[in-house]
C-alpha cells in the first residue's frame, strides 16, 4: 500500500476557556488511505469537528503528530498550513460560505487567486470545474439567484479547483431537502470513484453517512468505532430509481433536477 | 506587481458592492484633500502675486532709508531721523560705480484744490529720475526735469486716482492745484499702478520736486529715502555694502555704533513679504489638513465595520489559502484605494473651486504641481495609517472562528 493520506497519532487538543480546560481530543489515532470516503459522525461535543479542523490544518494540535501525504503537518507555521489548504485540501461547507454579489465564476476562481496562477488559466478551470458539476452555463450567476442545491455545488467546485486529493466537507447537506441532498451525494460518489479524490464528511445523518465506504464514529473526544459501511447506498441508483413512498409525490421535481444535473 | 493589481481589482469590487457607502467614506477625504488644494492655491496665489508686483517696481532697486530717532529715549518709527540729505544722494550717485541712478523721497501728506474739488493725498518730493529708477510710465505730459528742482518750481505730476478726484473728466494738463495753499501746475499723469498687495492705492498720490516741497510745503532740509537703481541684479550686494560704508562715512558713524539708515533690497522685501504669506498658507493649510484627518477617521471606521461584516469571508479566503499577509494586504488597498480615490476627485474639486474664486472674486490663485503631489501623498498616506488597523485586525482573525461567525 502507498503512503496513507491522512494518519494521526496520539492527537490532543485542549482549549482554555477561561479556567476551564476543554479536552476535545484524547488520543486519536487515524490513517485514511488515498481514495476512501470516510463519513465521521457523533454528537455534538463529540470532538469530530475539532477533528476535522485538525485535519484541515486550520488549528494545531495540542499533542500528538498529523501527517498529510507523509509530510507532518502539527508543526507547520500559520502561512505553510496557509498554504497546505491552498493545494492539498478543499472544503465544503453547511452554509456554502460564497461570496455574495460575487458570480459562480468568480467564487470558484478564489482559491486560484491565492497560488498566483494567471487570470486566463483561473477562468478556465473555473468553468471546468463549473461544468463537472452540472453548472455550465451558471457562471454569471450570483448565489442569491441559485437554489440551494445549486450553490452548493458551487461550493464543490471552488473546493475543487485547485485539484486538491482531499475533500473535506462538514454537514455539506444540513441545509438542504433530501432530493437536493441525494444529488451532492451523487457529485461525492462520482468524485471518489471517477477522480479518487479521498473524502472526509462530517454529519449528524445516518442515512448520508450511509453513502460512505467507511464510517468513524466519535465519542468524548476518542473514536468509538470505526468500520466499513455495510449496504452502501448509490446515490446515482436511487435518483435513476427513486426508492417508493416518501419520494413518489416529487418525483417530477427530480426528473427536472436530474436533466439540470445531466445537461 | 500583478499582485498589486489584482488586489486592486478585488477593492474595488469591494468597494463597489457597498457604493454608497465608498462613496460616503471618500467624502471625507475629497473635502479635507480640496481644503488644503484651495488654501495652499490662495497662498501660492498671493505670494506670486507679491513677486510680480516687486519684479515689476524693478528688481535692481535698492532702498535706503533714514533710521530710527529717538529723542529722551522716546524712539520714533523708522524713517524719522533727519540726517539723510539728498547730498547723501548726490555722493550715491557719483562715488559708486555699481549705481545707475538715484531718487531722493520726502513725503507729507496735504490737502489739495482744484476748482470746487478738494482731496486729500500723499505728496512725494522726489528727483527727476524717479520713474526710470521705479520703472513707472509717464500717461500723459512729462515727468519734471533738473531745472525743475534746481530751481524749486511749483510743478507737480499726478496719479490717476487723484486726477479722478479733482479734475473728474477734464483735462488736468497745464491747470493750477493748490497745494497747501501753494500754487502747483500740473506738468504730468502718471501711468496707473493699481493697489500693493497690501491695499495701499499707489495712484493717490502727487509729485513735485524734491526742493519744492522740501522748502515751499515742509521746511526741513532732510529726505527720508533715496531709492538706488543699481547698474546690474548682481551688482546688488556690491552697491549695498559700499552705499552702507559711504554713508556711515559721510554721516561720521565709527564702530561700534549702528547705522542711522537702513538699507534694503527689493529681493529683501519680497522675501519678507513672501515669508509672511507662506506662513499665512501653511497656517491655513495647516487647518485644512484637519479635515483630511477626520475623513482618515471616517476610513478607518468602515473599515473596522466592514472588517466585521465580512468575519465569514475572511474566514473563507483563509481555509481556501489565503495567509495573513493576503489578507492584511486586501483590506490595505481597499483603505488605500478609498483614500486614493478621494484624493484624485478632492484634487479635482479643489482646484476646480480655487479656479471658480479666482475667476469671481479676482483672487490670485495657483495650483502647483507640488500642493497637488503633496495633498495626494498626504490622503494615500491617512489610507495606510488608518487602514492599517482594520486590516491587521482582519488579518489576525482565527480562521474557525471566523468561518462560524454569525
Amino acid at each position: 500500500m502507498s503512503v496513507p493520506l491522512i494518519r494521526t497519532e496520539n492527537l490532543h487538543k485542549v482549549y482554555s476557556l477561561g479556567d476551564i480546560q476543554v479536552h476535545a481530543l484524547r488520543g486519536v489515532d487515524v490513517t485514511v488511505e488515498p481514495g476512501e470516503f470516510v463519513a465521521i459522525v457523533g454528537a455534538s461535543g463529540s470532538g469530530k469537528s475539532t477533528f476535522m479542523n485538525v485535519v484541515g490544518c486550520l488549528d494545531r494540535p495540542t499533542k500528538g503528530c498529523y501527517f498529510l501525504g507523509g509530510r507532518d503537518a502539527s508543526t507547520l507555521s500559520r502561512d505553510e498550513l496557509a498554504g497546505v489548504r491552498n493545494s492539498q485540501l478543499g472544503f465544503v461547507f453547511q452554509n456554502f460560505n460564497l461570496l455574495p454579489r460575487t458570480s459562480a465564476l468568480e467564487n470558484v476562481e478564489l482559491p486560484l487567486l491565492y497560488d498566483g496562477a494567471s487570470s486566463r488559466d483561473r477562468h478556465q478551470r473555473a468553468r471546468e470545474l463549473l461544468k463537472l458539476v452540472g453548472l455550465e452555463g451558471r457562471e454569471r450567476h450570483h448565489p442569491n439567484q441559485l437554489s440551494g442545491g445549486q450553490q452548493q455545488r458551487v461550493a464543490i467546485a471552488r473546493a475543487l479547483v485547485n485539484r486538491p486529493p482531499l475533500l473535506l466537507a462538514d454537514e455539506p447537506t444540513g441545509n438542504l431537502d433530501t432530493h437536493t441532498s441525494l444529488e451532492i451525494m451523487e457529485i461525492f460518489q462520482r468524485l471518489n470513484q471517477e477522480q479518487g479524490i479521498t473524502l472526509l464528511l462530517v454529519t449528524h445523518e445516518a442515512d448520508i453517512a450511509s453513502f460512505a465506504s467507511r464510517l468513524i464514529r466519535f465519542r468524548d473526544g476518542r473514536i468509538v468505532q470505526d468500520r466499513a459501511v455495510p449496504d452502501r447506498r448509490n446515490a446515482a441508483e436511487e435518483r435513476a430509481s427513486p426508492p417508493p413512498i416518501e419520494q413518489v409525490g416529487d418525483l417530477g421535481d427530480l426528473a427536472d433536477l436530474k436533466k439540470e444535473l445531466n445537461r | 506587481m500583478k499582485k498589486l493589481f489584482m488586489s486592486i481589482r478585488i477593492a474595488s469590487k469591494a468597494l463597489r458592492r457597498n457604493l454608497m457607502r465608498s462613496l460616503l467614506t471618500m467624502l471625507g477625504v475629497i473635502i479635507g484633500v480640496a481644503a488644503v488644494i484651495i488654501m495652499v492655491s490662495l497662498g501660492e496665489g498671493a505670494a506670486a502675486s507679491i513677486q510680480e508686483e516687486i519684479a515689476a517696481a524693478g528688481t535692481n532697486l535698492i532702498t535706503v532709508r533714514a533710521g530710527s530717532s529717538s529723542s529722551g529715549g522716546v524712539r520714533q518709527g523708522g524713517g524719522s531721523r533727519t540726517t539723510l540729505t539728498p547730498d547723501d544722494a548726490e555722493a550715491i550717485q557719483n562715488e559708486i560705480a555699481a549705481v545707475s541712478q538715484v531718487a531722493v523721497m520726502i513725503r507729507t501728506g496735504a490737502q489739495m484744490v482744484y476748482a470746487s474739488q478738494n482731496w486729500n493725498a500723499s505728496v512725494q518730493g522726489t528727483s527727476q529720475d524717479f520713474p526710470a529708477v521705479r520703472r513707472w510710465e509717464i500717461k500723459e505730459g512729462s515727468f519734471f526735469t533738473l531745472q525743475d528742482v534746481q530751481a524749486s518750481t511749483r510743478v507737480a505730476v499726478l496719479g490717476t486716482a487723484v486726477v479722478e478726484n479733482l479734475f473728474g473728466d477734464e483735462d488736468p494738463l497745464g491747470k493750477i492745484i493748490r497745494v497747501k495753499n501753494v500754487p502747483f501746475k500740473v506738468v504730468g499723469v502718471m501711468a496707473s499702478k493699481g493697489q500693493t498687495s497690501w491695499g495701499n492705492d499707489q495712484d493717490d498720490i502727487i509729485f513735485a520736486p524734491y526742493t519744492t516741497v522740501q522748502k515751499k510745503l515742509m521746511g526741513v532740509q532732510h529726505v527720508s529715502e533715496i531709492l538706488v537703481s543699481a547698474a546690474e541684479p548682481r551688482r546688488i550686494p556690491e552697491a549695498t555694502e559700499q552705499i552702507t560704508a559711504l554713508l556711515r562715512q559721510r554721516h561720521r558713524i565709527l564702530p561700534p555704533e549702528e547705522d542711522d539708515f537702513n538699507v534694503r533690497t527689493q529681493e529683501e522685501m519680497a522675501q519678507i513679504r513672501v515669508g509672511a504669506s507662506n506662513a499665512m498658507t501653511r497656517l491655513l493649510a495647516s487647518i485644512a489638513s484637519i479635515s483630511l484627518l477626520v475623513g482618515g477617521i471616517g476610513i478607518m471606521n468602515i473599515m473596522l465595520v466592514s472588517v466585521t461584516e465580512r468575519t465569514r469571508e475572511i474566514g473563507l479566503r483563509m481555509s481556501v489559502g489565503a495567509r495573513a499577509r493576503d489578507i492584511l494586504w486586501q483590506f490595505l488597498v481597499e483603505a488605500i484605494t478609498l483614500s486614493a480615490l478621494g484624493g484624485i476627485a478632492g484634487i479635482a474639486l479643489g482646484a476646480a473651486i480655487a479656479g471658480v474664486l479666482g475667476q469671481s472674486f479676482d483672487w490670485p490663485t495657483r495650483v502647483s504641481t507640488q500642493s497637488v503631489l503633496l495633498s495626494f501623498g498626504f490622503a494615500a498616506a491617512i489610507g495606510i495609517f488608518f487602514g492599517f488597523y482594520p486590516a491587521r485586525k482582519a488579518a489576525q482573525l482565527d480562521p474557525i472562528e471566523a468561518l462560524r461567525y454569525e
